[in-house]
């Protein structure tokens, strides 16, 4: 039993997750009372922003903490333990489903509102947030499941045919994906005897590391199913593109990039020793989803099905970082991370205005809307530079740190050269050619083509219609305040390298982290 | 006795994936809660079998008696059990829907969202 209570400031550790539970249960208990669902689910999740503020300023200025439940000791009580980056994470999550939130106004049907939608996303985001700051495995796959089901009632919302069938995909391969997760969980816990995550990061080095690195295989496998990565990324342009816009950019903003923050747990953190023997394995998919992503984009005429081949590539990126795992690679994917969180958000959202604003989802059926609605075209441009990180945007720095990295693990100074890293840094450059070129022919045939193709004149498009004023105010709002966040980001980086730097530091070396959770002093 | 497990998870696995390859969704789900289960039976052997103490804190003492089973990953599994049926139960109810609405409980027929032989890629720029 813990003799000392946990003083009353600490308890903020699990507000990021507290509220949104909170707030979802009254909800729900209120389904029938239609008073202002959507300013009350606005101000949990405005709460939840300030305490994760609170979090990421504390775990800046001291390194990490951890709250443990039922005042059991560490290794027996489910442990929140919470870094700098697991506090910057679930801070620009929230954020982004706050301006989802803003957009959702005016894009989601009164029906699908009126259904839960509220409810739904606060659990999302309560799934989320305790992803990024659980210290304990096994809690990490409860958070999953949350996560999950909440985004089935999410995508199925509205219930139309199309919906049907991608949550069917989506919904059976991530089941899959985390019983697989469950698996590995099963055989750790029999390996070491521990699943909070401090406890194994102490004592996983003394295991044999033949079994060990089988269950770093196995979570390989699972969070690479979760992330989209390249030989089990089949169910992302399947399914992401069914829902609503809204729906569309939360699951694509949030979902995947908790597979790679999982990745970067279990296998920086918790067993490098795996990951160092698994490294050719996520080298080569790193390298294959770095090209195979963008290419769909290239060959794929349904718009938000081309922004979800997109999210594919940069998964690629986000991996390349775990495959060479020395500062500046951890820290490229960490930086990365924030950058997909807030970019590819922003692309859904404005993918779902050019869809609005079109009346088409197919990019054969687009063009001229660069006449007729100048502001989308400019913002779906700066996004598309941001993604294929073109200097002064934001994307631009994760892929410097990973490319920087890269050439570092190349050796070409010491004239050793490593073949692996030296095929990830060309796999990154030539994966900014290619979004840049996947990108920016769907920016000429929504916007530069004056009509759909095959039409031959001049004439403006039809099939435009020009978005109303609540489109305007929430839709173009919104989407703006994202890319505002994508360009000052990018303009003002430092705090964003300071948050990679601080996350390589506490992921390279666990002492910090070991020590936050109380069962210092032993480690390896 | 670990070994008799051990061969049982191996039977539930293939049975799962077995079932798991299938095109019809009502298998898969099957194929799903067999791997479920199986996954749930590595749990409990990587929790030690034992011979069965119940670990109840005797009145009067502080620690349960030598020899007790490891209450944890009967914990970890009655969570595990409880979230696989809700997904079960989810999923099914998804499957229903999709046999209601589209006639479907073949994955071959599920093509809404990825047409076959859909639009060529765009051919200009």
């Amino acid at each position: 039993m813990l003799e000392t209570v946990t003083a009353a400031a600490d308890w903020i550790i699990v507000f990021p997750v507290l509220l949104p539970l909170i707030g979802a249960a009254l909800l729900v208990m209120l389904w029938g009372v239609r008073v202002f669902p959507w300013l009350f689910a606005a101000l949990v999740v405005a709460a939840i922003i300030a305490a994760d503020v609170e979090l990421l300023r504390r775990a800046l200025a001291t390194g990490p903490m951890s709250m443990t439940m039922g005042n059991w000791l560490p290794p027996f009580g489910i442990s929140f333990t919470v870094d700098a980056m697991g506090a910057g994470f679930a801070l620009v999550a929230a954020s982004v489903t706050f301006v989802v939130l803003i957009y959702a106004q005016m894009d989601l049907p009164e029906t699908a509102r009126r259904d839960g939608f509220y409810p739904l996303l606060l659990l999302l985001l309560a799934g989320v947030s305790g992803a990024f700051l659980t210290g304990d495995l096994f809690n990490l796959y409860v958070w999953f499941e949350v996560m999950l089901i909440s985004s089935f009632g999410l995508m199925v919302l509205g219930g139309r045919s199309l919906q049907l069938d991608g949550t069917i995909k989506y919904g059976f391969l991530n089941f899959i994906a985390t019983a697989l997760f469950l698996l590995a969980v099963g055989l750790l816990y029999g390996l070491l005897g521990t699943l909070n995550m401090a406890d194994i990061a102490r004592v996983a080095g003394r295991a044999d590391p033949a079994p060990m690195a089988a269950v770093a295989a196995l979570f390989l496998l699972a969070f690479g199913m979760k992330a989209a990565a390249f030989p089990v990324n089949g169910w992302l342009p399947a399914s992401y593109h069914t829902p609503p816009p809204a729906i569309s950019a939360l699951l694509g903003g949030l979902l995947t990039k908790v597979g790679i923050y999982a990745l970067l747990r279990t296998l920086v953190l918790l067993l490098p020793a795996s990951r160092e023997i698994l490294e050719p394995v996520i080298a080569v998919v790193a390298v294959a989803t770095l090209l195979l992503g963008p290419l769909g984009a290239i060959a794929e005429t349904n718009l938000r099905r081309a922004v979800g081949f997109l999210v594919v590539g940069g998964i690629g990126a986000a991996l390349a970082g775990i495959a060479l795992a020395d500062g500046s690679g951890i820290a490229g994917t960490a930086t990365y991370i924030v950058h997909a969180l807030l970019t590819i958000t922003a692309l859904y959202l404005v993918a779902g205005l050019i869809e609005k604003a079109t009346g088409a989802t197919d990019t054969h059926d687009m063009g001229g809307l660069y006449a007729a609605n100048a502001p989308i075209s400019i913002l779906f441009f700066v996004l598309v530079l941001a993604v294929s990180g073109v200097p002064p945007f934001l994307g631009f720095w994760p892929k410097l740190l990973l490319l920087e990295s890269g050439l570092d693990g190349a050796g070409i100074v010491e004239r050793s050269i490593e073949p692996w890293s030296l095929a990830i840094a060309a796999a990154l450059l030539l994966n900014a050619l290619l979004t840049l070129i996947a990108g920016t022919r769907l920016w000429a045939h929504v916007f530069w083509r004056s009509g759909p193709e095959g039409a031959q004149s001049e004439a403006a498009n039809p099939g435009l219609r020009r978005l109303t004023r609540r489109e305007t105010w929430f839709g173009l709002g919104a989407a703006s305040l994202l890319t505002l966040a994508v360009v000052l980001v990018g303009l003002f980086p430092e705090p964003l390298l300071n948050l990679g730097r601080a996350a390589a530091a506490d992921l390279l070396s666990p002492g910090a982290y070991i020590a936050a959770t109380g069962l210092a002093g032993e480690a390896p | 006795m670990e070994y008799a497990v051990a061969v049982l998870i191996g039977i539930l696995f293939v049975g799962g994936i077995y079932l798991l390859l299938a095109r019809s969704l009502v298998r898969m789900l099957l194929g799903l809660t067999l791997m479920g289960n199986a996954i749930n039976l590595v749990i409990l052997v990587a929790g030690r079998l034992v011979q069965a103490v119940p670990p109840i804190v005797p009145e009067g003492m502080s620690t349960p008696p030598l020899g007790s089973a490891n209450p944890l990953p009967q914990a970890l599994i009655l969570t595990a059990i409880v979230i696989g049926f809700s997904m079960f139960a989810f999923l099914l109810v998804l499957s229903f829907r999709a046999y209601a609405t589209l006639d479907a409980d073949d994955t071959d027929k599920l093509r809404l969202a990825e047409p076959k032989g859909g639009p060529n890629p765009p051919l200009s720029y």
